[in-house]
């Protein structure tokens, strides 16, 4: 499995290394150049932090401390299901909390992890702007709203059955063809 | 654009305005339906794609032809994904339908479409008066608003410039180009504007200060950095009439001098990202930005800067270090942003929904925005009223009408015959309010009075359930984490105050905790640099001035009034209701908590117990037999029958 990861990441910081050169020099990219990393990959590998940090000039501490105060940049790759539950304000008085402790309770996993097999992970976020569908949580890019802890099960559980059934389907697919 | 044309910015728009004009006489003139679905992310969100391709589907199967006209968000999110639907030949004026899930889609097709029948049991009500059916201007909840700035939104396609110029959009630039610059600026000033960002400075005397700084380039910023959870109007606007506040921008700049502009928008909100950015391109392309906009001498470009999320860069100076690549610390003012802001340079930030203000004071006059709410805070305000009321969404109101008025007659009340017990105002930085304040008018000075404050505009209304130390909690949480960390007093105090309220949710709370509570707020107030610090404990102070009962029973008692801590409240459930046999609790509970009693009925195991509530809501209402009661020593003890008996 770790041989799998160490070979997409190494991918991932050569395609980096490329996109960096249409960058100018300049700190002011610092920001902008973080957000297409992680647009494109998902997270931002240690490793392309300190690219980053030398084609600005920078010291790798300090790009590492620019990228940790934002809430935006993660450091580690999310699941294939990123979940992601909003604690704004109207979703915590109708208990986004509890909706947050059934998804790590379900997944085993807590927030701002990803699962060993890398189907989910979970974040919580500020708001998401849905209020009036309180409480909200975010699979995906599809929000779910006015959320429960049994919704939760039947949320994981049907991706879950999804993607055994793709499994299922794929190596028929594949003698069709 | 083509030099050898020397037309005028009043012949070049006049060109644009006959082009939209001409656009919109076609959509109308049309007999085909039109169907405009409100498409902003609130709607989306509801389902609004799946009620699209539900159209789309059903128009195709049943061969009828019909306009679908994407739309931004109208702010009644009680009744996403919202439809209305324009069918002249029927007979009947357009007709706006609540929730229009994909079936519903379906079904209106099949029968208003294709039959000519409403179908009035699924209507809310029509667009216009008639004889037929209620106008929708007959509910409060329309006619109590008064739209200035979201007057467009969820009635033009925000990605057609076209459908925003022919309601007269950028025609104020067009005029102001052939005026003196500074006319733009005295009529701000004379409007009494004041930013819409939460302080509510005089927007004319900053404008006046960018003017006067030394320096030919200057910078405006559309601050749309809505980083508090529970306000979304910032993105709502830029969502469904980025035009407006693109226009508001180009005013700005031409009566400050500035030649750059930025918008800054959370990179959290992506369909706004790419609508702005769309715009941008769409008023560059019919030469309304850029190098000689509209034939004048005037140039300005507009670009997008994506703000990583975080709490603090909604201030100034904050805001300015994360453009530059640094961290969102905000530093020392003066010099103010107006005098040295972006790369050194005067630099204006206005908040959205003060730059959406500016096309309609200037093409409608100072004086018409003045007779518009109170003599000291004109015009209107826009709040997201959310949490426990009937109507949720975003509510556009003059200043100086109150919040009972708001909540109750606007938003139609607290649901489920539910007591009204606080309204949290202005996020994070803001405070909560009693019954006693119902009667306050909602303006700048009035709130802050209150001890509450306009703040972005969010607005959560809590009712009897609510319990006022967890929601002071919840946003110490917030303000803790997002507190960038400069000043001691707002880093190591909102810690201190929070694990102080977490002891007290808790039920481990001490003698004096309220005491202490108060003096490191009042520090935490005073030693800190920037507004999230010296606004971030309002919520733990007016709660603890307005609700101090309820603190004295966290700590004295151990109990929580309304059940909400959840380490205070246990879960049982009462015998002399639970139904024999009856199983609805048992699948729901997501520990398996729930067993079953010698006597066949239902019984919680409080060890497993999570106290979700979910029992609760599953629990048929003829039984209604799932109590919650705090302190949790109170839950009576129910006997687990031994594993060997049952089976």
């Amino acid at each position: 499995m770790d041989e799998h990861y160490d070979a997409e990441e190494a991918q991932i910081l050569e395609e980096i290394r490329e996109r960096l050169a249409g960058f100018d020099q300049q700190r002011r990219n610092l920001i902008p150049i973080l957000q297409r990393i992680q647009e494109k990959h998902g997270y931002l590998p240690a490793d392309a932090l300190e690219m980053v940090a030398s084609h600005l000039n920078m010291a790798p501490c300090e790009v590492y401390g620019v990228a940790t105060f934002y809430n935006q940049f993660r450091f580690n790759p999310p699941g294939r299901n990123p979940v992601k539950v909003c604690m704004g304000t109207a979703c915590h008085v109708r208990g986004g909390d509890i909706i947050l402790e059934n998804f790590e309770r379900k997944l085993e996993i807590e927030e701002g992890q990803t699962t060993e097999d890398r189907e989910f992970s979970i974040e919580r976020v500020a708001c998401v702007g849905c209020c009036a569908l309180a409480p909200v949580a975010v699979i995906g890019e599809t929000v779910q709203g006015h959320m429960a802890p049994s919704k939760v099960e039947s949320l994981i559980l049907r991706i879950q059955l999804e993607k055994e059934r793709a499994e299922r389907e794929r190596p028929e697919d594949e003698s069709d063809g | 654009m083509n030099p050898t044309d020397n037309a005028g910015p009043e012949e070049r728009y006049r060109k644009l305005r006959q082009e939209a004009d001409q656009r919109r006489q076609a959509f109308l003139q049309s007999s085909e339906p039109k169907i405009h679905i409100g498409m902003a992310t609130c709607g989306i969100a509801s389902g609004a794609l799946d009620t699209q391709a539900a159209f789309e589907e059903a128009l195709a199967a049943q061969g009828l032809s019909a306009r679908i006209h994407p739309v931004g968000c109208i702010g009644h999110c009680y009744a996403e994904p919202v439809v209305i639907i324009d069918h002249p030949d029927s007979g009947f004026p357009p007709i706006f339908y609540p929730e229009v899930t994909p079936g519903k889609a379906k079904m209106l097709t099949k029968f208003f479409l294709g039959q000519g029948d409403p179908r009035f049991e699924h209507i809310l009500g029509a667009m216009e008066p008639n004889e037929m059916i209620p106008a929708v201007g007959d509910f409060s909840r329309f006619s109590m608003e008064k739209r200035v700035i979201m007057e467009l939104c969820g009635r033009i396609d925000p990605k057609d410039i076209f459908d925003y110029i022919a309601e007269g959009g950028y025609e104020t630039i067009a005029r102001a180009l052939l005026s003196d610059a500074s006319s733009v600026l005295d009529e701000v000033d004379r409007s009494g504007l004041r930013g819409r960002g939460g302080a509510g400075f005089p927007t004319g005397r900053k404008w006046r200060l960018a003017a006067k700084a030394p320096g030919n380039e200057k910078i405006l910023i559309c601050n749309a950095d809505e980083g508090d959870p529970g306000a979304y109007m910032d993105r709502t606007l830029l969502e469904s009439n980025p035009h407006q506040v693109l226009e508001g921008m180009m005013l700005c700049a031409l009566a400050v001098g500035a030649r750059n502009a930025l918008v800054y928008v959370r990179a959290e909100y992506p369909l706004a990202v790419r609508i702005v950015t769309g715009a941008i391109e769409q008023a560059k392309s019919l030469g309304l930005l850029g190098d000689g906009i509209l034939g004048s001498s005037f140039s300005l470009d507009i670009e997008v800067f994506q703000g990583s999320g975080a709490f603090v860069c909604g201030e100034e100076t904050a805001l300015i270090q994360s453009i530059q690549g640094n961290r969102g610390m905000p530093v020392h003012r003066p010099p103010y942003p107006v005098q040295q802001g972006l790369w050194q340079k005067p630099t204006v930030i206005n908040n959205v929904k003060t730059l959406a203000s500016i096309p309609p004071i200037v093409a409608r006059g100072a004086e018409w925005f003045r007779q518009i709410g109170t003599e000291n805070s004109p015009g209107t305000a826009i709040f997201s009223v959310v949490g426990n009321v009937t109507h949720p969404g975003l509510v556009e109101i003059p200043m100086g009408v109150t919040l009972r008025s708001l909540i109750f007659d606007v938003c139609g009340g607290i649901p489920n015959k539910k007591r009204f017990k606080a309204v949290q105002i202005g996020g994070p930085s803001g405070g909560c309010l009693p019954e006693e304040f119902l009667d306050t008018p909602i303006d700048f000075d009035s709130l802050i009075e209150a001890g509450a404050m306009m703040g972005s505009g969010g607005m959560v209304v809590m009712d009897e359930d609510a319990c006022m130390v967890d929601v002071s909690r919840y946003f110490l949480e917030f303000t803790q984490k997002e507190s960038c960390g400069k000043c001691t007093f707002c880093r190591i105090g909102t810690h201190h105050l929070l694990t102080i309220l977490g002891r007290l949710t808790r039920g481990e709370g001490q003698d004096g905790d309220t005491e202490l509570l108060d003096a490191l707020s009042r520090e935490i107030q005073a030693g800190s640099l920037c507004g999230l610090g010296r606004t971030a404990p309002n919520p733990v102070l007016t709660s603890l001035k307005y609700f101090q009962d309820e603190y004295r029973a966290h700590i004295e008692e151990k109990k929580c009034p309304s059940c909400m801590c959840r380490n205070l409240t246990a879960y049982y459930i009462d015998l002399g209701k639970c139904a024999v046999g009856c199983e609805a609790c048992v699948g729901v509970c997501p520990t398996e908590a729930i067993f079953t009693t010698s006597n066949r009925k239902k019984g919680i195991d409080l060890e497993k117990c999570v106290k979700c509530g979910e029992c609760m809501v599953a629990c048929p209402p003829e039984y209604d037999a799932v109590r919650r009661v705090s302190p949790p020593e109170l839950a009576p003890v129910v006997e687990k029958p031994k594993k060997e008996k049952a089976s």
